[in-house]
């Protein structure tokens, strides 16, 4: 990592999970404030940019990949990015959002969105990225650099890792991680 | 120890130690405060040698073997954390993951369950082999207690506590290979078997396979450490 410069390019990406990871990122709280001097956010559900970029230094994944966008999108961000991270269980195992992975998508809406709607049973279909027919980890799709777990991965994990990331140091957790 | 016990030296990972002759290689290395993981081995209870989370190097021996099921030797040398046995111990937890539905998160066990401690010592931050999702019932068919078939590993302590220790025998595995399963008496609802509601499967279990139907969250230690002394009881020790 040694050819980035001063300011790298961060972008942080929210897939098929709860956000639970990127409110993690936020709870960093006042190390935020002073990790985020050191680095552009470039992309993320936390700012307005609409287009990932051409070139993105470090890119942290929450969620699964669940649906025909959610592939396009991982193709799309490992092709700009240099370092990819799979932020949370969601996005290195698929956790929950692959809880649904047993049952036939068709049989799944069904159930949701007719069977089990107070009013205007239906399902969606205009303008909703199709499902795919499992939610599975980005590692499935694409090389995957560093896997943060966790449900959500803790704050000081993440704080952790970006300090090692920022300072130089080998970009890895500075402490063993537990799932859930 | 009998004052005519046999004593064997053997060395383990370069230091000696002595051990009675009837003792495993597991024995002596929790004697010792030596770290070799395992899941289906619990101190109380038969064992089976069956997750082989356990298996050391023993110099002589072209295999693998399992330090639960295996007796100490004079002069044995003993390898437990080589490189190549951690590498065997991680890829065995994360064949363990894929093969049910191991959602921590959601799980009643979760801080408490031995299968995600092991892969946080183990050092474990992703799965590198594909998940099954297989679809596995769960059976809440008991007043207190339920069986959720995506936590269970077969390790079969739940089989062996309730046929040793209870004298009940109300569980045990069906069926081969990626299709066995944990049956209550002849494959019935668990709340319609023979159970006798002592709740000590439940305290053996090392995941949330076999959880407490009052514990939500994940607030659910368990307590297997209870075995050795039910059993020096019982032997009037």
């Amino acid at each position: 990592m040694s050819e980035i410069v001063s300011k790298i390019k961060v972008a942080t990406v929210w897939l098929d999970g709860c956000s639970g990871c990127h409110m993690s990122f936020l709870d960093m709280d006042e190390r935020l404030l002073e990790l985020g001097s050191q680095f552009d956010l470039v992309y993320s559900p936390l700012v307005d940019f609409k287009v990932y970029p051409e070139s993105v230094d470090v890119a942290l994944v929450e969620g699964a990949i669940s649906s025909v966008e959610d592939e396009h999108k991982i193709h799309n961000i490992r092709k700009h990015t240099k370092f990819l991270i799979a932020m949370g269980d969601c996005a290195v195992t698929g956790n929950v959002a692959a809880m649904r992975n047993v049952f036939p998508v068709n049989k799944l809406l069904q159930r949701i969105y007719v069977a089990g709607a107070d009013a205007d049973p239906a399902i969606p279909r205009d303008g909703l990225p199709q499902l795919a027919k499992q939610a599975r980890p980005a590692q499935d799709f694409v090389k995957v650099d560093v896997c943060l777990p966790g449900c959500p991965p803790q704050n000081r994990v993440i704080a952790g890792f970006l300090t090692n990331l920022l300072e130089g140091r080998k970009p890895e957790a500075n402490q063993k991680i537990r799932f859930g | 120890m009998s004052a005519t016990a046999v004593v064997k030296t053997l060395r383990i990972d370069g230091r000696d130690y002595s051990a009675k002759s009837d003792d495993t290689i597991l024995d002596v290395a929790r004697e010792n405060d030596i770290f070799i993981p395992r899941l289906c081995e619990l101190e109380g209870l038969s064992t089976v040698g069956a997750c082989r989370l356990c298996l050391v190097e023993v110099k002589g021996s072209k295999k693998l073997l399992p330090a639960c099921t295996t007796a100490v030797d004079e002069g044995m040398e003993i390898s437990t954390n080589s490189e190549r046995l951690q590498g065997y111990r991680k890829m065995i937890v994360e064949m363990l993951f894929t093969e049910g539905n191991h959602i921590c998160s959601v799980c009643v066990s979760n801080g408490h369950c031995e299968l995600q401690t092991l892969a946080l010592e183990l050092g474990m931050t992703h799965v590198r082999f594909p998940y099954n999702y297989p679809r596995l019932p769960v059976d809440t068919s008991h007043p207190r207690w339920v069986l959720d078939h995506n936590r269970c590993i077969l390790c079969t302590r739940c089989v062996r506590v309730c046929a040793e220790i209870e004298g009940a025998h109300v569980w045990d595995i069906m069926g081969r290979g990626i299709d066995s399963m944990l049956i209550a008496d002849l494959h019935q609802p668990w709340g319609e078997s023979s159970c006798t509601r002592c709740g000590k499967c439940v305290q053996v279990c090392p995941t949330g396979a076999l959880s407490d139907k009052t514990k939500f969250g994940s607030d659910h230690p368990k307590h297997p450490e209870f075995l050795p002394y039910l059993n020096m009881m019982r032997e009037g020790q």
